[in-house]
């Protein structure tokens, strides 16, 4: 398999706080990854770094053959890496049809008839074709996570990230996003998933990492991160 | 609006303000005053392009209208410049002014580019109070050229060219609305993350919209000293301005372009009648009156007032 994202070396520091030290991450093309670890560990930091809401770490990261330690995030989004956020950050003075055409003009360059069928075809995948024409500061809790997700893949992306698109759902709702997740990733999608939920995590991840006050402290299948004594110290304490 | 029916009303309404220019039997005080409406459509609009559409509040009003002005006066001054060149001119120069500041400073968000702003008028009217080829801090008497085209006389004349200016800053600001950039300023307006990772190059887009609404300022101050026949740095760069290219877009409705068209002629006229017939200090107060109560009772402003009218009777 092609490595499609390697994160080599990274070093991001907030004044003098350490919040990833030495990250090394290698994911393939068409990979399921979780990353899990407790609050403040880093993992919305490492998220920033790939995506490029940070510029300014050291190391270095290379995606799809390039590095792209330097671009910034819209670059990157053209290059084919969307998120989600953890926070929902809709457009909210747009309507959900309204956000998607943001990245299709702004990545594929268009955003005419042939476009807001593709939005559309987006919409009705993700459950949210009925709500196309609702301003986005309507929708719920659920729609909101939906609809950054569906926001993600109109920018045609190779990997997607979702930090933590499923917090604060029901367990239903969590099924119906994780199915979501699965149908992206058969499309052929990479996806990195941030996850606090565990069941989600594991049912989905093919492999996890675990990253641990800036470090990664151990990776590997579902099953044997959950019985490692590292990730339930951290988890749990001593 | 289609763009075609746009074209045309916008033509319409020019041949119908150059019919009245020329119009012998209007009172001159009308042009006076019509120009100073106009000269605000065209600041409220151009205030709109970063402060409505992108959410960058822009304080330093005065400070791209000061360079539209002066640089008319030193092209007036120095190479008897006709009128156009002295639009053309200061245009141009605010537009840089406008790029210059946001390179500055676009990398600030919320009040702090603001603030930034405010310190970029500061800084220009230091410059100007020292600059004794302007007139320095006491002004400079300028005579208007004998060159009427066809008016009556040159306050009419004046006045048709504002009109042009504000038909042209408002084609500008719908077309802004109706491209890529609108939507691009939009969602930074919303939310600026979110807009980078779907693929918005947000300072590029954000220096574009400075510049562009930099440069219409421009043209709207430059055309000032030859409507006074006098310029001086205290009025010229009075932070009021800033009130009312704020005030104007919030009160008629900052999403859609013809929200600050709306405010501007309301609020600008309101304030011309108020000066004749009761005082020059009570328009501030109305601006200042209305603006509270918008922003308390009404957001949205008047767009958002018609907007919820026409839902609820539906």
């Amino acid at each position: 398999m092609e490595t499609i994202l390697e994160v080599s070396n990274v070093v991001k520091q907030f004044g003098g706080f350490t919040a990833l030290s030495d990250v090394n991450l290698r994911v393939q093309q068409g990979e399921r990854l979780g990353l899990i670890g407790p609050n403040g560990s880093g993992k919305t930091t490492l998220i920033n770094c790939i995506s490029g809401a940070f510029t300014d770490y050291q190391g270095s990261i290379r995606f799809d053959g390039n590095d792209i330690s330097k671009l910034k995030a819209h670059e990157r989004t053209k290059r084919g890496i969307a998120r989600s956020f953890q926070i929902p950050r809709p457009f909210s003075s747009m309507s959900v049809m309204e956000n998607l055409l943001v990245p299709f003009a702004f990545v594929g360059g268009k955003d005419g008839p042939v476009q807001q069928k593709e939005a559309m075809d987006i919409l009705q995948g993700m459950g949210l074709a009925n709500k196309a024409f609702v301003q986005s500061n309507q929708l719920s809790q659920v729609e909101l996570r939906k609809m950054e997700l569906a926001r993600a893949m109109a920018a045609k992306p190779k990997l997607l990230i979702s930090d933590e698109a499923m917090a604060g759902l029901s367990g239903t709702e969590v099924d119906e996003v994780l199915e979501i997740l699965f149908g992206l990733n058969k499309l052929g999608i990479t996806i990195i998933m941030i996850e606090h939920i565990m069941q989600a995590v594991m049912k989905f991840s093919q492999r996890v990492v675990c990253l641990d006050a800036g470090k990664i402290i151990c990776e590997g299948t579902p099953e044997t991160i959950v019985k490692n004594p590292e990730v339930q110290r951290a988890y749990l304490g001593d | 609006m289609t763009s075609m029916k746009y074209a045309a009303y916008s033509s319409l309404l020019l041949l119908g303000l150059l019919t009245l220019s020329i119009m012998s039997g209007v009172n001159e005080y009308f042009f006076f005053a019509g120009f100073v409406v106009l000269q605000f459509v065209v600041l409220a609009t151009a205030w709109n392009i970063l402060g409505g559409y992108a959410g960058y509040v822009n304080f330093g009003v005065p400070a791209f209208i000061a360079v539209g002005a002066y640089t008319a006066v030193v092209l007036f001054k120095s190479i008897s410049a006709p009128l156009l060149v002295q639009i053309v001119g200061g245009g141009i120069l605010a537009g840089a002014l406008g790029l210059g500041v946001g390179l500055l400073t676009l990398k600030l968000r919320g009040i702090f580019f603001s603030i930034a702003t405010v310190a970029v008028v500061f800084i220009l009217e230091t410059l100007v109070n020292n600059w004794r080829y302007v007139g320095g801090a006491t002004g400079l008497q300028l005579t208007r050229p004998a060159d009427l085209w066809f008016f009556d006389s040159y306050v009419r004349m004046l006045f048709f060219v504002m009109a042009v200016l504000a038909v042209f800053s408002v084609t500008v600001a719908r077309y802004v609305q109706d491209s890529f950039l609108g939507r691009g300023l939009r969602a930074v307006r919303d939310s600026e993350e979110a807009a980078e990772c779907s693929g918005v190059p947000t300072l590029k887009i954000k220096l574009i919209a400075c510049t562009i609404s930099g440069a219409l300022m421009g043209i709207a101050g430059a055309p000032m000293p030859m409507y006074l026949s006098y310029i001086e740095p205290l009025s010229t760069f009075n932070l009021s301005y800033s009130i009312y290219a704020l005030g104007m877009p919030i009160i008629g409705g900052t999403s859609h372009w013809i929200g600050p068209v709306i405010g501007a002629l309301l609020l600008a006229t309101l304030q011309q009648i108020v000066t004749v017939t009761v005082s020059n200090e009570l328009n501030v107060l109305i601006v200042g009156v209305l603006l509270v109560l918008f922003v308390v009772i009404a957001p949205e402003g008047i767009l958002g007032l018609v907007k919820k009218w026409k839902q609820s009777s539906k």
